[in-house]
């Protein structure tokens, strides 16, 4: 089955790491639901060939310069055993595909347990924002975390012996989002008033992308997704730094000081600072996502700079202005947040 | 059409049918797509139900007497513009009149009534559209049926109007029997928003 | 062909609507056309709005493609695109797509059950003017300073004054009721006529079938358009009364909009589709020179699919957290509808098999239909199992299957019904080189378009957005359907061009010239004002079948 789902068509981009296909699973989720797909592919595949054929045979067969016959053709008014026939027929395809829905469906609808120690298992709340996303990691294998970041999603690899699932809880700030990553299972909707949630797990190492898949506002192009999944110890690693607060360190005193006077702390929380925003994302911990502004750019000094500088290029409409700092408090803020590992 | 020839097969004869005339069948689905409409209101009240943080709530801000007489005016009206229908048809024109004046005044008493109770929810419970869900969902479902008894009401004044000392024809007493559909209608629907709004959400304590 | 039968000819050519109004100057016509209440003609005015809309709609969905034709590129910012893909969806839906079915439906119901117009013509009129006004209402909010930017399924709390600043969320909510109150005027006429005054011995069991999938489009118009009027309504008292129906701050609901709105939204796509039905239901038997195969049968899944179709609207919402159970359920309902559709279609089959078929632009357009429609139907049952759905909702592949649908279907079907009636409007027969001109480069460039997208939607490309990033593998499968939608253009210039200059240009078509069988064909081209001299009566399905073949009449058999 896997091996016609990642056929030819596909193929280009497997293996790379911008894929994006569902027919690339890689969680048992997202392969159960690749089995349901190409179930329904070939049903429906096999209705396509059989009507199809039967349309253009007769269209063949019986067109005008090749039937020559004077008057009318027979007239048929229709026929009572057919008609049953090619009821009954559809309808029993019908039985068919509710049948594996079902089974698909309470394959991968998993609902939430409760956190336990030992259960190796990772609560992350899920906040949409327009137009990033915000991540309260809860707990890990009964440990309370309790810190929040934003942007990139770390969660551990499962092995063949033991399975470490994710289950996200979606919520929303503002408007409706929806959290795919298409590798590792289908989406959810992130419903303000409403709460979601959402099992992710997966042998596979390395990145995931996705993807914001509900309209919610200018920048839903660019409300990306990125999850990253970390080697146990990797992942002990990034929770153990994540969890502490912000460094000090004296050489940027001057920048934070300086970030602290600005509103930038309206929005933005730097846990150990007077920061305590939470309009916008975290901040703690800048330095150890790969990229800024959910995904859209690298992570880099230059692009940082520019961002703080004037985002409104970059992420033209996003809800943090330009401030028209001067060169100066500019280059002090941004060492600052250089500092922010 | 045709005649047949001879040898031809003859088709059967055409029975007629009896079914109700186009107007009757507009008013009729037009009401329909009332339904749908209404319907959607109520689902949403319901939906909304006890679900406010802040008050007033059903219980607090409504009460019944005043409620229970203007409904008590507009179910009478339509028995009485039953009656009114009924002198049409024995051609008693003045009793017609009469009688459908009078619909048309019970309809009004009811509208006063809500204007009454629309005062007081404002002065004294200060609930408005904005004040909280109950506002929101109350005032747009009972002020679009009180939109239709006005019409209802506009309605009857434009038959009075047209009828007063002028002959009756065959054309107006189907006119008048549509407006009575649409009166039956509206306090159809009046008894489902009183069931659901002052006895439903009242007594479901929030 | 020429026609078997004697027909009555009611009047002088010179009498003739179109030669009259030849003789008439500018501002009369203007006043004439604007104050008419014949239901022919206000026919004519909804599709020929319909078609300047579909230009319009069109020229935006172009502008889309153009930006997306490159990953990253700056054709347009976010704004002018989210607001691109609102106004297209919704101009396409409400002011191509159901005007052109009303309006077809407003000029041929009447002639095909033999009556003299509308039951209602003033309402008719006002049905008209008041669909037009909400179009234009809505494409006035571009004035105020940008249109609504909210998709046209505009789900809540977007459409909140929070998210949604400006007036052109009001304008747009305004103007879907303005429009939808003509919509239903348009549904209750189509009743009161169908119901109310078919000719003597035309039982409900003998109309056309066209007429019959107008009736139940219209009785699902009844039902599907005033649960968005009140939803609109609830919009317009959030953003101007300070209401909180959809405000979830304080206790407002995003979710009871999502299924205020689909419990609309998905009668509305059968909507789109059933007259198509019984577009193609006529055409085929003449085309193929048979009888409609297993007229019951079809009338009664007509009925099925209206009234299932009531009850699926939640597949549009697979991924808001229902539960299972839920999903189920209407994971079973939507797959239901395949079995009525299907019966539809094996009949459409039947009806061909052992025929005669003429591939005149009618049927191939008719072809178009058959050969697409089943593909989007395929793709709407891999959507409807739920859990596959989690995968492909709000991707690039629902666009492909509600393109397939939406042109494969409704405008494929709507072409074919252009083709075969513009005669009977006209007087004249469309360019039948142009037709296939139109028809081949709409159904390949139509297959280049969207075909693509159902590959960049298993990618994992989401709908509605104005631009991506290199990489994912979707720049080949995007360029190719900007190239088919260029591929489109010309397809629908030269449907312009054939309906304008087949005016004057088009061979005389006579009144029957597809040698016809329901009675708007026995009437002269164009119809007189009163349609016909004398209401005919009825014995069949086809009485000019009849008429045509008084040894061995229809009546027999049914
Ligand atoms: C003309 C309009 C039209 C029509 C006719 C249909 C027909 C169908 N549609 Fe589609 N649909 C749309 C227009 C239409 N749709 C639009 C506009 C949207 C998107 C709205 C938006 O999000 O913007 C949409 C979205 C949509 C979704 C939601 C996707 C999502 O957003 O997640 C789903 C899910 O179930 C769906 C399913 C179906 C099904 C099962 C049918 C069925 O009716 C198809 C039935 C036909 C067949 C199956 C083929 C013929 C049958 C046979 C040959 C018999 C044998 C077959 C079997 C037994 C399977 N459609
Ligand atoms: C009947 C309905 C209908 C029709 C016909 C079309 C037709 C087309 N649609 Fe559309 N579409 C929708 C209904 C329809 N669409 C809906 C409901 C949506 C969802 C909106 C939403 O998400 O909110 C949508 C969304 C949609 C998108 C997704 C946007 C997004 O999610 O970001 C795209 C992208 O490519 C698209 C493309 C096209 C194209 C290329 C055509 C082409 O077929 C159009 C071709 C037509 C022309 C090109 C006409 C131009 C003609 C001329 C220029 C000739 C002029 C000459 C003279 C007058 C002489 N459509
Ligand atoms: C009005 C609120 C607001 C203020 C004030 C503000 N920001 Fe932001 N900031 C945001 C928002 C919202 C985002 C997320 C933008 C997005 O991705 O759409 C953001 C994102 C960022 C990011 C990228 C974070 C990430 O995880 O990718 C950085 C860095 C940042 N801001 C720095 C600053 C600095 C420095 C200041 C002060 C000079 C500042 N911000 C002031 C709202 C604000
Ligand atoms: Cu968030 Cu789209
Ligand atoms: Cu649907």
């Amino acid at each position: 089955m896997d091996v016609i789902g990642q056929c030819a068509l596909l193929a280009a981009v497997r293996g790379s790491p911008g894929n994006m296909s569902i027919f690339a699973p890689a969680s048992p989720g997202a392969h159960s639901i690749v089995d349901l797909a190409i179930l329904t592919f070939v049903v429906t595949g096999l209705i396509f060939v059989v009507v199809e054929g039967v349309l253009l045979y007769s269209v063949w067969r019986f067109r005008q310069p090749r039937v020559e016959q004077t008057g009318e053709p027979p007239q048929v008014y229709g026929s009572m055993p057919i008609e049953v026939a090619w009821t009954a027929a559809p309808t029993l395809i019908v039985f068919f595909l509710v049948l594996v829905t079902t089974r698909t469906l309470w394959d991968v609808e998993k609902t939430q347990p409760k956190s336990k120690p030992g259960d190796n298992t990772l609560f992350v709340n899920v906040i949409g924002h327009q137009w990033w996303w915000e991540y309260v990691y809860e707990s890990y294998d009964g440990r309370i975390l309790g810190f929040v970041t934003a942007n990139e999603l770390h969660m551990p690899v499962s092995d063949d012996d033991t399975m470490r699932p994710v289950y996200l809880t979606l919520k929303s700030a503002d408007v409706c989002h929806s959290y795919w990553v298409p590798r590792l299972a289908g989406k959810v909707d992130l419903i303000p008033g409403r709460v979601n949630s959402l099992m992710l797990e997966t042998k596979e190492p390395g990145l995931q992308l996705g993807q914001c898949a509900e309209f919610c506002g200018a920048q839903h192009a660019n409300m990306l997704l990125r999850v990253n999944v970390d080697t146990p110890e990797e992942f002990e690693r990034w929770l153990a730094n994540e969890s502490k607060a912000a460094l000090e360190e004296s050489a940027v005193a001057d920048g934070r000081a300086k970030f602290l006077a600005q509103s930038c702390v309206n929005c933005h929380a730097v846990r150990g600072t007077p920061a305590r925003g939470t309009y916008a994302p975290d901040l703690t911990h800048l330095m150890s996502r790969q990229t800024l502004a959910s995904g859209i750019i690298e992570n880099t000094p230059e692009t940082l700079a520019d961002w703080v500088r004037d985002p409104q290029p970059i992420k033209p409409g996003c809800l943090m202005p330009a401030f028209g700092l001067t060169e100066r408090d500019q280059q002090l803020i941004v060492r600052y947040l250089l500092s922010l590992r | 059409m045709t005649q047949p020839a001879s040898d031809l097969p003859v088709p059967p004869p055409i029975a007629p049918e009896r079914m109700l005339k186009p107007a009757q069948w507009g008013m009729a689905s037009f009401l329909l797509s009332e339904v749908a409409f209404f319907c959607t209101l109520i689902a949403t009240y319901v939906a909304f139900m006890g679900k406010d943080t802040v008050g007033p709530t059903p219980a607090q801000a409504l009460s019944l007497p005043l409620v229970i007489a203007t409904t008590i005016c507009l179910l009478s009206s339509s028995v009485v513009i039953h009656f009114a229908e009924r002198s049409l048809h024995r051609g008693e024109q003045k009793r017609f009149l009469f009688l459908l004046a009078g619909t048309a005044a019970l309809g009004i008493v009811f509208l006063l009534g809500t204007a009454i109770e629309w005062r007081t929810l404002i002065v004294d419970h200060h609930l408005t559209i904005g004040r909280n869900l109950f506002g929101s969902t109350y005032y747009t479902l009972v002020g679009f049926h009180g939109l239709h008894v006005t019409v209802g009401i506009v309605a009857m004044l434009i038959v009075l109007v047209l009828a007063i000392g002028r002959e009756l024809t065959e054309k107006f007493r189907n006119g008048v029997e549509l407006v009575a559909w649409y009166w039956h209608f509206v306090d159809a629907v009046w008894i489902v928003v009183f069931l659901v709004v002052y006895v439903a959400s009242r007594s479901s304590g929030a | 062909m020429s026609s078997l039968v004697e027909q009555p000819r009611g009047i002088e050519l010179a009498d003739r609507p179109a030669d009259v109004a030849m003789n008439m100057g500018w501002t009369a016509q203007a006043h004439e056309w604007a104050t008419t209440v014949d239901h022919k003609k206000i026919g004519i005015m909804y599709v020929v709005m319909s078609i300047v809309f579909l230009v319009i709609g069109g020229i935006e969905a172009i502008l889309m493609r153009w930006q997306l034709f490159y990953p990253r590129s700056k054709v347009l910012d976010q704004d002018t695109f989210n607001q691109l893909f609102t106004m297209h969806g919704t101009t396409m839906v409400f002011f191509v797509g159901m005007p052109i079915l009303i309006g077809i439906g407003n000029y041929f119901v009447p002639l095909m059950i033999g009556a003299r117009d509308m039951a209602f013509p003033r309402l008719n009129a006002f049905g008209f003017w008041v669909t037009l006004f909400g179009g234009v209402m809505v494409y006035m909010s571009y004035i105020t300073g940008g249109a609504p930017a909210v998709g046209w399924f505009a789900y809540a709390p977007l459409t909140s004054n929070t998210f949604s600043r400006g007036a052109a969320t009001d304008f747009w909510a305004l103007g879907l009721i303005v429009s939808g109150i003509g919509t239903i005027a348009g549904g209750v006429n189509f009743i009161a006529t169908i119901l109310g005054m078919r000719a003597p011995g035309m039982t409900l069991r003998k109309v056309p079938f066209f007429v019959w999938t107008m009736l139940w489009t219209s009785f699902q118009i009844l039902l599907a358009i005033p649960p968005l009027t009140a939803a609109l309504t609830m919009i317009i008292f959030d953003r101007q009364l300070g209401a909180h129906f959809f405000d979830v701050p304080n206790g407002g609901s995003a979710y009871l909009w999502q299924h205020l709105f689909w419990f609309f939204g998905h009668p509305e796509v059968y909507i789109l589709i059933l007259p198509v039905f019984g577009m193609v239901s006529e055409i085929i038997p003449v085309f193929s020179r048979k009888v409609l195969f297993g007229y019951e049968f079809m009338a009664a899944a007509t009925m099925g699919i209206a009234f299932i179709s009531l009850s699926v609207w939640a597949h549009h919402m697979f991924c808001v957290g229902m539960g299972r159970m839920p999903d189920l359920f209407f994971a079973v309902a939507t797959f239901l509808v395949s079995i009525p559709t299907g019966i539809k279609f094996f009949n459409w089959l039947a009806t061909m098999y052992g025929g005669r078929i003429w591939f005149a632009s009618p049927m191939l357009f008719s072809f178009g239909f058959l050969s697409m429609f089943l593909i989007g139907g395929l793709t709407g049952i891999m959507l409807g199992a739920a859990p596959f759905d989690f995968q492909l909702s709000d991707s690039y592949f629902v666009v492909g299957h509600f393109h397939w649908v939406l042109i494969g279907g409704t405008l494929f079907g709507t072409f074919a019904g252009i083709h075969y009636w513009y005669p009977k409007v006209t007087g004249r027969m469309l360019s039948e080189r142009l037709a296939r001109w139109q028809f081949w480069l709409l159904y390949i460039g139509f297959i280049l378009t969207f075909g693509p997208m159902h590959i960049s939607g298993v990618l994992g490309m989401p709908r509605r957005i104005y631009t991506y990033d290199a990489g994912h593998g979707w720049e080949i499968w995007n360029q190719l359907s900007t190239l088919g939608a260029l591929i489109q253009v010309p397809s629908y210039a030269i449907l312009v061009y054939n309906l304008i200059t087949s005016l004057w240009k088009g061979k005389p078509a006579g009144d029957d010239p597809w040698d016809a069988w329901t009675l708007e064909w026995m009437t002269t081209s164009p119809p007189p004002s009163y349609n016909f001299e004398e209401v005919p009566t009825v014995h069949s399905r086809r009485p000019l079948w009849d008429l045509k073949h008084p040894e061995d009449p229809d009546w027999q058999y049914e």
